[in-house]
């Protein structure tokens, strides 16, 4: 592991991520925030989800720092007496969660359909990029928004499990245009390559010649676009949690604490909302960061 | 000649701002219909008296009965009430106000699609006498008539025959009629211009029949959704007026030069409404049978909402913890029944213990989040509060218009409801809540589908009885009924800030309604 | 060439009818409009009789045809939330988001440019720097937290800006437009800037992207070679030939925008489209999510249809690149 570690710090993109202090300070803050959200049940101080241990007479404290601040409640507590800084790491890892969730599929959905298109060609790959032509000419928020709108009324009853299923495949079903647009287009350039052709001449299924042969070329350019999209991804879900279609208040996402918070901006109980706000910015800014060094790096021509 | 016209021209166009006072105001949403006999919703109820008057109405400052288009009223017989119409009143499109149009209007609102029969139960028929003068005939001596007719406003026969909305307009089918849209009363306010949801415009009414002593020209309500932005746009001046800020930012209303807060106990009382019709819950982990029907286990949920702490810190002190169904000002309320069933984890874990769910259950529990002062906080922290006895409450909260709907559909198994009391009688609240679902007002919010012979009995008994104070016993003794039952569990009465601009001059009413006859802004 | 423009106006149709259909399924398997106008507690007669009535009882294919034939004339019956004819809301809400939009993609436009422009010529001064950065930001900050952060401190804190709704607007024919008065540009800035941000940080990319790109190319340097003046060859040569693929993009995000709009609108209450659109997702209004999602594409398609015969009017070449496929 540590090894592998140094075998990557002395590569070239290794030396390029050591030599760019933005790309590490970047890592660093997404490595933090990772891992408190990963590690949430041991790093929080309170569990938010436990309703038993939530006490009312401790709603709305200010962080610690101020006269009414309490110890016990780093960065305050919420109107429900939550404590916020519990609730922000909670809140994190579901806005990750969800966040990578929807890239992986994404992936996993337009990699499969972009080799398809690419390397059978044909009909399938005129239906699959006419799709795509469709689905790019809408924006990503409103796909979403109108899947979790159809899914609310659909299930209208329905409670949380359904809620993120509901915001993951709308997440996924915009996100997954791009892997396919990319990976089709390099599968097209590989594929007419000698050594592509001379394995199809061999015999070479084309299953494995796809997985083999075509799949770890175009896998470059989708990292940079997955790392990019992870941020989007989480912006696209607090989104929609700020517009109420989200995750649902019980099992609070970034998105939907900024939602509840707004209402108590202007009372002074600025904590309630601006906590998560800066997560979520901290989160997003060095994913974006991350993708736009690894984008640099990965195509040496724009450096 | 050229000259006069072009003075003539700047003269009107200088003259309006020099006296137009517009009075802009806002709340969370919008007034359903101005059909005034289509939906009783105490916003649209509040609003639809700018436009339309009511043959009796409350003052604001005694909240005694005055005359409005009633002069006078006597009783002929036990069931038989006569009125005197005002006469020389105006509709707003110049044809006067007669006793046909009174006739009308009562029909109307008794109509199978009025939402109104709350407020015409008891009425039998009503007859026009002459030009000027209506008899209301009761089924039963009714002891609270004129209290039902302070809503029950007037609108034109011709008119509204003319213009195909004869009846009232169905909420359930949701077929627009003509006076969905548009108005024609004998208000001190005309509607100018309304789209639902942004904006509505009442221009003043200079033909109105009394003197007016409100000052404002134009009223301009804007529904706006978002709590904070409505406070916002109060604090910067763009708006005048909120019906209903949120507790939190009261202390920086009071803060601030310009601002001011009134407030006062509402006449309306918040519960918990609970399903005990059904032989099982829909969403819940209980099969074959409803917990809910157990009074054990309504009690447990009564004692395990520390209401206190909801009260100061949710509610920030607007909110008068009550273990009644109605408010202090209503007939019928007594301080042994306000006394709450006391808060106690303990004894709510042996209840439920007792009842056979010792590790409690799950239950489908709804909220308004846009209707009562801090709904949605509430509901929250009460699903906290009964966690701590097992009881897994899986909260969703929808705002008002579609939450009623589904509500009196039967679809929520506990449910928040607060009720105002209009005609300051208990008897308005238990025949809606309480008693068993029949027809007319009978059960009408009773969307728990509680049932008990014994409250029916007391309830068929009061609407009867003519001895007041046999009367007040037993709406008493029904309302302490209902405390023992539980057939609700009560929450608070709703004290109710509005926040305004220091220039607004207006009275705090009890049913938080603005009285549009006495609207200043200097 | 006629080929071209039919084949194109085929594939939106396609796109339309394609569109239509999920509207439609909308219509018909999201809730049942007949529990909607009845309630739970009904007869089977009664939700028979409706069915009959509503036509809700014929084959599929007939179904469609009536919708889209009503879709056609911009009928989508009534809003189950606010019993109006959708069309009327839609009407009602229309001028708002546009003028919205198209303020907002003129200020992205405005200010956007120069300091693309700026970041490309003085690569690695501070202020590019700075520029890049806040680009980032901008990519970063989710629009609903720019808007509420506006309002805290320009409305709130210093008063200089409302916060919500549109302020004084002026009826023409039936078009609001709050454009022509002191109070609607007042109420406008906030929301115009919020929604702005993205789309101005996407063309400041977009411009420095294609500048850097435009100056490395054979023809400004022989530009340079015959003397002209750094000026000359910036704004005559190389900026000319970045704006065109720059205002290409604005013009197809204007789509984007209108549908950004919703969330700008959302927060400041901003009485377009949008804010009908999310409340009418909040309540399941499923006739006016329908209305909302046909005109959307309509718009994109004609949009992005207008765009591709422009380019085929102004770039000979496409005439045979493009007909070939997309």
């Amino acid at each position: 592991m540590i090894a592998a570690l140094r075998h990557w710090l002395d590569s070239d993109i290794g030396y390029s991520f050591r030599s760019s202090p933005t790309a590490l300070v970047a890592a660093l803050i997404a490595l933090v925030c990772g891992i408190a959200a990963l590690f949430a049940p041991w790093v929080a101080p309170h569990n938010p989800f436990d309703l038993v241990t939530l006490e009312l007479a401790n709603a709305r404290l200010p962080p610690a720092w101020y006269a009414e601040g309490s110890k016990t409640f780093l960065l305050g507590t919420d109107d429900q007496g939550r404590d916020i800084l519990s609730a922000v790491i909670y809140g994190a890892r579901i806005s990750l969660a969800v966040g990578l969730a929807s890239v992986v599929l994404s992936v996993v959905v337009g990699v499969t359909l972009g080799l398809l298109a690419g390397y059978l060609g044909g009909w399938i790959d005129a239906f699959l990029m006419r799709l795509c032509d469709v689905m790019l000419s809408f924006p990503a928020i409103l796909v979403a928004l109108l899947i979790a709108g159809v899914g609310r009324a659909m299930f209208s009853n329905a409670h949380e499990t359904l809620a993120f299923g509901v915001l993951i495949l709308s997440i996924t079903l915009t996100g997954w245009v791009q892997y396919a647009r990319t990976v089709r287009g390099s599968t097209l350039v590989e594929r007419n390559k000698e050594y592509v052709q001379a394995a199809r001449v061999t015999g070479v299924s084309s299953l494995r010649i796809m997985r083999r042969h075509v799949l770890p070329n175009v896998l470059g350019p989708v990292l940079v676009l997955a790392t990019i999209h992870v941020a989007t991804a989480i912006i696209t879900e607090a989104t929609l949690s700020f517009l109420g279609v989200g995750a649902p208040p019980t099992s609070p996402s970034l998105g939907t604490l900024i939602r509840i918070g707004n209402d108590y901006l202007f009372s002074g109980e600025w904590w309630i909302t601006i906590f998560p706000g800066v997560m979520l910015v901290l989160i997003a800014l060095s994913v974006n960061l991350l993708g736009d060094w690894l984008r640099d790096a990965l195509n040496p021509r724009l450096r | 000649m050229k000259i006069r016209i072009a003075l003539l021209c700047a003269a009107l166009l200088a003259a309006p701002p020099a006296f137009a006072k517009p009075f802009k105001w806002s709340s969370a949403s919008d007034i359903p219909t101005w059909d005034i006999h289509s939906q009783n919703n105490a916003l649209g109820n509040g609003v639809h008296a700018a436009v339309y008057e009511s043959l009796v109405y409350y003052n604001s400052n005694s909240f005694k009965i005055e005359a409005v288009l009633a002069t006078a009223w006597k009783p002929i017989s036990p069931t038989q009430m006569r009125f005197s119409l005002r006469t020389g009143v105006k509709f707003h499109d110049g044809s006067p106000f007669t006793a046909d149009d009174a006739v009308f209007s009562l029909q109307r609102a008794m109509h199978k699609n009025s939402n109104y029969a709350v407020y015409t139960q008891g009425i039998d028929r009503v007859v026009k006498v002459d030009a000027n003068t209506i008899d209301v005939f009761t089924k039963d001596p009714n002891p609270v008539l004129l209290n039902q007719l302070t809503e029950l406003r007037m609108m034109s026969k011709a008119w509204s025959e003319k213009n195909n909305s004869a009846a009232p307009m169905d909420i359930k089918t949701k077929e627009e009629n003509f006076a969905h849209r548009n108005t024609n009363g004998t208000g001190p306010f005309m509607l100018k211009e309304w789209q639902p949801d942004q904006k509505m415009v009442l221009a003043a009414n200079p033909n109105w029949w009394a003197k007016k002593d409100a000052n404002v020209t134009e009223i301009i309500y804007t529904p706006v959704k978002s709590a904070a932005t409505r406070m916002a746009a109060l604090l910067s001046g763009e708006i005048d007026f909120v019906l209903d800020p949120s507790p939190q930012d009261l202390d920086r209303i009071r803060a601030n030069r310009d601002l001011k807060v009134l407030d006062g106990v509402e006449n309306r009382t918040i519960f918990f409404g609970m399903d005990q019709f059904r032989d099982e819950l829909p969403g819940s982990n209980i099969k074959g049978k409803n917990p809910l029907k157990d009074q054990r286990v309504r009690k447990a949920l009564y004692q395990a909402i520390d209401i206190n702490t909801i009260a100061r810190v949710t509610l920030r002190g607007l909110g008068q913890p009550t273990g009644a169904l109605v408010a202090p000002q209503v007939t019928g309320w007594t301080e042994a029944i306000h006394k709450r069933h006391p808060y106690d984890v303990a004894a709510a874990q042996k209840l439920l213990a007792e009842a056979g769910y010792k590790d409690g259950f799950e239950v489908d529990f709804a909220c308004p989040n846009n209707r009562y002062i801090n709904d949605e906080q509430i509901c929250q922290a009460v699903t906290a509060m009964w966690a701590k006895i097992g009881v897994k409450a899986k909260l969703r909260t929808q705002p008002l218009a579609t939450y009623f709907p589904m509500i009196q559909r039967y679809e929520a198994s506990i449910y928040m409801l607060g009720w105002g009391v209009p005609t300051f009688d208990a008897l308005y609240s238990l025949q809606s809540l309480v008693r068993s679902v029949g027809v007319g007002g009978d059960g009408n919010y009773n969307v728990g589908r509680y049932s008990n012979p014994q409250m029916d009995a007391l309830v068929e008994r009061t609407k009867k009885e003519t001895d007041l104070k046999l009367r007040t016993d037993l709406l008493t003794k029904a309302l302490a009924l209902q405390n023992e039952d539980i057939a609700h569990i009560p929450l608070h009465n709703q004290v109710i800030p509005w926040a305004m601009k220091k220039k607004v001059d207006l009275v705090h009413r009890a049913d938080n309604r603005i009285d549009w006859r006495l609207l200043k802004v200097q | 060439m006629l080929a071209f423009i039919l084949r194109r106006l085929v594939q939106a149709m396609i796109v339309m009818i394609t569109v239509a259909l999920i509207a439609f399924m909308l219509f018909q398997y999201v809730g049942d409009p007949v529990t909607f106008l009845l309630g739970q507690d009904v007869t089977p007669e009664e939700s028979r009789a409706l069915r009959a009535a509503l036509g809700l009882d014929q084959p599929f294919v007939v179904q469609f045809w009536h919708f889209l034939a009503n879709a056609a004339q911009g009928e989508f019956g009534f809003s189950l939330r606010q019993g109006v004819k959708v069309s009327t809301l839609i009407a009602e809400r229309f001028p708002a988001t546009i003028e919205l939009a198209l303020v907002a993609a003129l200020l992205a436009l405005v200010i956007g440019v120069p300091m693309g422009v700026y970041a490309a010529l003085r690569r690695g001064s501070f202020l590019s720097q700075v520029f890049m950065t806040i680009s980032l930001l901008g990519v970063s900050l989710p629009t609903f937290l720019i808007g509420i952060l506006l309002i805290l401190v320009f409305a709130v804190q210093l008063g200089w800006f409302p916060s919500f709704g549109r302020g004084e607007v002026v009826s023409i024919g039936g078009w609001t437009t709050g454009l022509l008065t002191a109070k609607g540009w007042h109420h406008i800035t906030l929301p115009a800037v919020t929604l702005a941000i993205f789309q101005l940080t996407l063309i400041m990319r977009l411009v420095r992207a294609e500048m850097l790109e435009v100056l490395r190319t054979d023809y400004i340097k022989f530009a340079r070679a015959r003397g002209l003046t750094d000026r000359a060859v910036h704004f005559g040569h190389a900026l000319k030939n970045t704006l065109v693929p720059v205002i290409t993009i604005t013009g197809l995000q204007l789509g984007g925008l209108i549908a950004f709009a919703i969330i700008t609108e959302t927060v400041f209450q901003w009485p377009g489209m949008g804010l009908l659109f999310i409340q009418a997702v909040n309540f399941a209004d499923i006739p006016v999510m329908a209305a909302y999602l046909c005109l959307i594409a309509l718009i994109f398609v004609v949009i992005n249809l207008s765009v591709d015969l422009l380019y085929f009017v102004v770039d000979p070449r496409l005439r045979v690149d493009r007909a070939g496929g997309h």
